[in-house]
C-alpha cells in the first residue's frame, strides 16, 4: 500500500519535542529557584512562546504553499486578523482599570471622542465571542478572497502579488485612526486574560504551554489533512493543474479549502501571539513579515510541515541573537540565507537531511537494488 | 458515412456542428463539424496548425467556441460546461505530452482518476474500498504497470507515462476518449501496443485518436477525418483521404 503513514518518523519527533517543551519549560521557568542553572528565565518564556506562535503561521503557510503551491506572500493578514480579534478581547477585559478610566470605552476610543463602542467591537468582551472571531474573521476574508481569486483562475506570481497587496491594503486600513482599531498604537496595556493576569509568570507559562499544544493539534489537522485522499488531490493541483481538472476535479474548491483552513490557523497563531508579546499593531499586517514568513518554511523544507515550524523556530532564534549583536546586519542575514537555501537546499533544512538519510540507508542496504525497474510495456509478454 | 453530418443528432455520441473559435483575428477553427458514433474510433489528421487541439479544448471546455453547437450524447451542451463538468460526463483527455502527477505513485495517480465523488469534503473523508482496490489493481495490469505500481510516476519511462496516463482516463470510466499524439516518443513496438490498447479501449468506449504518424493511423485501421484550417478536409478510409488530391497538397506532400 502506498498510503502515507499519518505520522513519519519526523512528525513523531517533532510532536514529542514540542511537548516535551510545553511540560519542561513552564515547569522550570516555574518550579527551578532563578538561580539554578536550568531555570528557563522568565523573559525567555513568552519569546519562546511567540517563536511557537510564528512556527504555527509557518505550518499553515506550508499547507497553502508547500502542498497546492499557492504562494501566499499575505499570510501576515490573517496571522494579525487573528492577533486583533484577540487583541480587541484583551481591551474589553481592562474595563474601568485604563487610563481614562472608562468602564466600557478601550482609552483610545475616549482620546478619539468615541461616544459609545463601534458595532463592530460588541461582543468581544466575551472570550468565546472573541475566540469564534479569531477563526470565522481570517477564514472569511480567505474564502471571499480566494472564491474570487481562484475562480477567476489566477495563479502563480499574480496570486502572490494580490495576497500581498491584500496585507498591504489592511495595513493601510489599520493604521488610519477612525477604523475603529486603535490606527498606528495598535492596542496594548492589556490586563488579563480570563481573569489571570496577562504578566503573571504563571499566565505566560500557561499561555506559552497552550501555545505548545496549539501547534501541536494544527500540526495533527495538517498532517491528517495533507494524508487524506483530498491532500493528494491538492498535491495534484500543485505539480499539474490542468490534468487534475481535466480528469474532473474542480481545482478552485480544492484551492478555496486549503486557504480558508491555512487562513484560520493563522488566525489561531495570532491570537496566541497577541496575549504573549502583549502588542498588536498594524505593522503586523506589513508586507515584510508575510515574506519573512515565507523564507522561514523555504530555509525549514517547503511541503514537509516539520520543516515550516523548524524554520519559524530557528530564523527567530536568529533573528533575535541579530538583533541583539548587529541589529544593522539582519536583513541582510536573512537575504543571505534566503539565496543560500535556494541555492544550496532547495529543500531545506528538513529535505536536505532526509535526503543525506536515505542516501545512508541505500549505502548501509546494497542487497536490496535500488527501486527495482518494471519491464517496460514494449518488455511484458503479449497478453 | 453511418451518420452524415446534420443528420439526427441522438444517434451520435459527439456531435460538433459548425463550431468557430478565433484567437486574436485568427480562425484556429472555422465552421468544423464532426460527428463520432457510440463506441466508435476515429483517427484525426492534419498539419500543424490545422486546429486539431483547439478542437479537442472545445470539447472539453478548455476553450469556449465563438459560434457553433457542440453536444454530447444529444442533448448536453458542451459549450456550456467547465472542464471538471465535461470530465464528470464522461468524456476523458489525454495531453500530447504525458501529463501525470509525478509526485504520486504510479497507484495513486490512478486511485486520484477514479470516479468517483469529486468534491473536496466527501474527497477529504473518503477511505480506499475493496472494490476501488480491485479496480486499480485491474487497471495496472491492463497498463501494464502492475510492477510499478509503488514508484513514483515520475521515474516512469517516456513510454510508461503515456500508458499511465491511458490508465487514468480509463480509471475515469469515460464515453469518450481524446488521445493527443498517443505513439509519440515511442518505440515501434509500443507503438504497436498502444495501436492495441486502444483498439481495446474502442470495444466499450469511443476514442478519437490525434496522431501524426501514418503508420500509426494504418494499423489502427479505422476512419480517418483531415482536418485543413480550422475544419474538415476530408473523411473516410485511409485509403480514400490519403488518395484525396486536397490531402495530398496541403498535408502528406506529393
Amino acid at each position: 500500500m502506498s498510503r502515507y503513514r499519518f505520522l513519519d518518523t519526523a512528525g513523531l519527533i517533532f510532536l514529542a519535542v514540542v511537548l516535551a517543551m510545553a511540560v519542561l519549560i513552564p515547569a522550570s521557568n516555574l518550579l527551578l529557584s532563578p538561580d539554578h542553572p536550568l531555570h528557563v528565565p522568565d523573559y525567555l518564556v513568552p519569546l519562546l512562546g511567540k517563536y511557537l506562535a510564528f512556527a504555527m503561521l509557518a505550518l499553515a503557510l506550508d499547507l497553502v504553499w508547500g502542498y497546492c503551491g499557492i504562494l501566499s506572500l499575505g499570510h501576515g493578514a490573517f496571522f494579525a486578523l487573528g492577533g486583533y480579534a484577540m487583541g480587541m478581547y484583551l481591551m474589553r477585559q481592562i474595563g474601568p482599570r485604563g487610563v481614562y478610566g472608562n468602564p466600557v470605552l478601550p482609552d483610545f476610543m475616549v482620546f478619539l471622542n468615541y461616544k459609545e463602542l463601534p458595532w463592530f467591537w460588541l461582543g468581544f468582551d466575551q472570550f468565546w465571542f472573541a475566540a469564534i472571531m479569531v477563526v470565522l474573521v481570517p477564514g472569511a476574508l480567505a474564502f471571499c478572497f480566494g472564491w474570487l481569486a481562484f475562480r477567476s483562475r489566477v495563479t502563480g506570481v499574480y496570486l502572490s502579488i494580490i495576497t500581498q497587496a491584500l496585507t498591504f491594503a489592511l495595513m493601510l486600513a489599520f493604521f488610519r485612526n477612525d477604523m475603529g482599531f486603535g490606527g498606528n498604537n495598535g492596542m496594548t496595556d492589556f490586563k488579563d486574560i480570563l481573569g489571570f493576569p496577562v504578566q503573571a509568570q504563571g499566565t505566560r507559562a500557561t499561555l506559552f504551554a497552550l501555545t505548545a499544544l496549539a501547534l501541536c493539534g494544527a500540526y495533527l489537522l495538517s498532517r491528517w489533512v495533507v494524508t487524506s485522499k483530498l491532500g493528494k488531490v491538492v498535491v495534484a493541483v500543485r505539480d499539474a493543474e490542468s490534468r487534475t481538472r481535466f480528469i474532473g476535479y474542480r481545482v478552485e474548491n480544492y484551492k478555496l479549502v486549503v486557504f480558508t483552513l491555512s487562513a484560520m490557523l493563522a488566525g489561531i497563531a495570532g491570537a496566541l501571539y497577541v496575549p504573549q508579546v502583549g502588542i498588536i499593531n498594524p505593522s503586523e499586517f506589513a508586507p515584510a513579515n508575510s515574506i519573512e514568513a515565507v523564507i522561514w518554511v523555504a530555509v525549514g523544507g517547503r511541503g514537509t510541515l516539520v520543516g515550516a515550524a523548524l524554520g519559524a523556530f530557528l530564523v527567530n532564534a536568529g533573528k533575535t541573537w541579530f538583533t541583539g549583536v548587529m541589529p544593522e546586519f539582519w536583513l541582510f542575514a536573512l537575504g543571505a540565507l534566503f539565496i543560500l537555501t535556494t541555492l544550496l537546499m532547495p529543500k531545506g533544512i528538513v529535505g536536505a537531511v532526509s535526503d543525506l538519510l536515505g542516501l545512508r540507508r541505500k549505502s548501509e542496504l546494497p542487497s536490496v537494488p535500488p527501486a527495482a525497474p518494471a519491464p517496460p510495456p514494449a518488455a511484458a509478454p503479449a497478453e | 458515412m453511418t451518420t452524415p453530418i446534420g443528420g439526427k443528432l441522438t444517434n451520435a455520441l459527439l456531435y460538433l456542428d459548425n463550431i468557430s473559435v478565433t484567437f486574436d483575428g485568427f480562425k484556429a477553427l472555422n465552421s468544423l463539424s464532426l460527428s463520432i458514433d457510440q463506441n466508435e474510433m476515429r483517427a484525426i489528421i492534419g498539419p500543424n496548425g490545422a486546429g486539431k487541439t483547439t478542437m479537442m479544448d472545445v470539447i472539453t471546455g478548455k476553450t469556449r467556441p465563438n459560434g457553433g453547437t457542440a453536444t454530447f450524447e444529444g442533448d448536453k451542451d458542451l459549450t456550456k460546461l467547465d472542464e471538471a463538468s465535461i470530465a464528470g460526463l464522461g468524456i476523458g483527455r489525454k495531453f500530447q505530452t504525458p501529463t501525470v502527477f509525478e509526485m504520486h505513485t504510479v497507484e495513486d495517480n490512478i486511485l486520484l482518476a477514479l470516479k468517483t465523488d469529486r468534491r473536496p469534503f466527501p474527497v477529504l473523508f473518503s477511505k480506499r474500498t475493496r472494490e476501488e482496490k480491485e479496480r486499480i489493481d485491474a487497471l495496472l495490469e491492463r497498463v501494464r504497470l502492475t510492477g510499478a505500481r509503488h514508484r513514483k510516476a515520475g521515474e516512469l519511462s517516456h513510454g510508461q507515462k503515456q500508458w499511465l496516463e491511458i490508465g487514468m482516463l480509463l480509471a475515469q470510466e469515460p464515453k469518450l476518449l481524446l488521445v493527443d499524439e498517443p505513439a509519440a516518443g515511442m518505440t515501434d513496438q509500443e507503438t504497436a501496443d498502444t495501436a492495441d490498447l486502444l483498439r481495446e479501449i474502442a470495444k466499450t468506449a469511443s476514442v478519437v485518436v490525434v496522431e501524426h504518424d501514418m503508420v500509426f493511423v494504418r494499423d489502427l485501421g479505422v476512419k480517418v477525418t483531415c482536418l485543413h484550417e480550422g475544419s474538415v478536409l476530408a473523411e473516410g478510409s485511409l485509403d480514400a483521404v490519403s488518395s484525396n488530391e486536397r490531402v495530398i497538397e496541403v498535408y502528406l506532400g506529393r
